[in-house]
């Protein structure tokens, strides 16, 4: 087997909130490629985990990689760029309820790109993202007008517009009805292969694991409990992780 | 008393420590647990320290570079078209209300010909700014913190963090520029409304003419009656902007929370107006401006 680089490497990492203690020395490796699912009860901190990889959530202790930077040792400018290559597609999908389609997906070019850069390829680079999560006729719409797998889907589009090279994916089936969120997960494959983008998901839809996870991480008490794939964890005999399975 | 001295010398050294850039999340716990030793409940007094490191982080962001333009002239334009009706309505019924009312005390003594000077003291100090402040709390204050507080339990003030911008100036400072520049304009325009509601209110019973009425109104206006009252509309406007966008920034989660800093951004900003209010009075009273 060939040698990977790990792209995200989380070690030893604590976080309380107050004394609500979420995550407890909490280490994982995420290699280059990888679809890599994170499953665990709700509560259970997997939301702060993946917002301490983006530092929107700053951790007590421990130290995360992304893409063999430090994040903590990163300035707001450095931090900025290496946020740019990390795409976040958020639980409630935080598209701009006061923007259009078209100017939700300009808004993460404003820092990013030049103004003559903007000009030139913005509406070009839009419409691809559009296109590749198959919406390209809403461009001019708002949020509101959309359903919830619409929304989910420009949502990912959004993060898609920067290229990202690692993907975090809060939840994304969550609430929505069993074919959409197939619909979801296919495309989540879809676009993994087209942008080659390591991904690392939350989720406890069983549907969506089966079909995107090489491998799986058990987050259990604040740790990493277990991982492995789907299949290895499905028989597992320890009672803590066949809940999941049932 | 002691201990309320000591609660005052600590959020001192709190907002102290902020200016000088240490990092103060230790300080806060000490904070917390030497109100616990004490027995206080601090929720009121640790809302006022937060405002004020709120306000403090106001003027850290405002003087970084990269000013957010447009956003800030989109928020100016929003604050004046949501209350420029309301305020206008508000001043001309005040304006002539006021000078109906006032009529029968003056011509008790004999003081008929006054009513113009005294309705323009009295609307130019007072009535006109708190009026348009009170609305603005209302109207204003509530709807930015629905709206930043819708924004962060959709996670969209994290979206944009992740995105490169920073939340805090795109949204806080252009808002709360905003409404510190809008509510003196508004107040000005309160200013001439309710004026002409007393012309309007004076000839309802008396006769005075257009330019008597506007020289009397001019002649009894001073410097001390105009700039000190143009001059709080300013902290009324920075206030306003503050309370609602704090409340909305630090929003709880669920629909409830946003509800919640709804309402309580208009109590608080309402509440401080006239606490800065008072204030000012004070102020131009030593500085002898009456
Ligand atoms: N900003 C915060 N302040 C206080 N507590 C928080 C905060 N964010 C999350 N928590 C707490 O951390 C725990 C884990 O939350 P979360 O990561 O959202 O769970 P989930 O695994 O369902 O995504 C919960 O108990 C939650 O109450
Ligand atoms: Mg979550």
């Amino acid at each position: 087997m060939e040698k990977r680089t790990p792209v995200v490497t989380v070690e030893n990492v604590n976080k309380s909130f107050g004394d609500n203690h979420v995550l407890r020395d909490f280490s994982m490796k995420v290699e280059a490629g990888e679809n890599l699912v994170i499953l665990g009860k709700s509560g259970s901190g997997k939301s702060v985990l993946i917002k301490c990889i983006i530092k929107l959530i700053e951790t007590d202790s421990g130290s995360i990689t992304v893409l063999g930077k430090d994040i903590d040792a990163l300035g707001e400018d450095e931090l900025n760029r290496l946020r740019a290559d990390i795409g976040f597609l958020f639980q409630s999908n935080a598209l701009y309820d006061s923007m259009t389609v078209k100017e939700n997906l300009l808004f993460p070019l404003r820092r990013h790109w030049s103004k003559e850069d903007r000009e030139k390829m913005a509406d070009a680079a839009i419409l691809e993202a559009l296109e590749d999560v198959g919406l390209a006729h809403t461009i001019n719409m708002m949020p509101a007008e959309l359903s919830g797998g619409m929304r989910k889907r420009i949502a990912l589009a959004r993060t898609l517009i920067l290229r990202p090279k690692v993907i975090l994916y809060d939840e994304p089936t969550t609430g929505l009805d069993p074919i959409t969120g197939r619909e979801i997960s296919q495309l989540m494959i879809d676009v993994q292969k087209k942008y080659n983008a390591t991904s690392i998901v939350i989720s406890h839809d069983l549907n969506c694991i089966k079909m995107i996870a090489n491998r799986m991480i058990m987050l259990i008490n604040g740790k990493n409990y277990a991982s492995g794939t789907f299949h290895e964890l499905e028989a597992a005999t320890d009672s803590k992780i066949k809940e999941f399975f049932e | 008393m002691v201990r309320l001295k000591l609660i005052f010398i600590i959020f001192l050294i709190d907002i102290g420590l902020y200016y000088s850039y240490v990092n103060w999340s230790n300080l806060s716990k000490i904070k917390a647990k030497v109100f616990k030793i004490l027995n206080i409940k601090s929720d009121f007094l640790n809302e006022i320290g937060d405002i004020s490191r709120f306000s403090a982080r106001f003027f850290r962001e405002v003087i970084k570079p990269k000013q957010e333009w447009e956003e800030f002239i989109n928020q100016c334009f929003w604050v004046g078209y949501k209350t420029l009706t309301l305020v206008g309505i508000t001043a001309f019924i005040m304006g002539l209300v006021l000078t109906i009312q006032s009529r029968p005390t003056l011509v008790e003594f004999g003081a008929e010909a006054m009513l113009p000077a005294m309705v323009a003291v009295s609307l130019v100090r007072e009535i006109s700014p708190v009026i348009t402040a009170l609305i603005c709390a209302g109207k204003i204050g509530s709807g930015m913190g629905a709206e930043l507080g819708s924004m962060r339990v959709t996670e969209q003030i994290d979206a944009m963090e992740v995105s490169g911008t920073n939340p805090f100036k795109y949204l806080i400072v252009t808002r709360v520029l905003a409404t510190t520049i809008m509510v003196p304009v508004l107040a000005s325009v309160a200013n001439a409304v309710s004026l002409y509601g007393g012309y309007l209110g004076a000839n309802l019973r008396g006769d005075v003419s257009w330019s008597l009425y506007w020289f009397q109104v001019f002649d009894s206006l001073s410097f001390g009656d105009v700039v000190p009252s143009l001059i709080k509309t300013f902290f009324f406007g920075f206030a306003i902007g503050i309370v609602g966008c704090y409340k909305g920034f630090y929003s709880k989660k669920g629909t409830e929370g946003v509800g919640r800093s709804a309402t309580t951004a208009v109590i608080v900003a309402s509440l401080l107006v006239f606490i800065i209010d008072l204030l000012v009075v004070q102020v131009t009273d030593i500085l002898g401006l009456t």
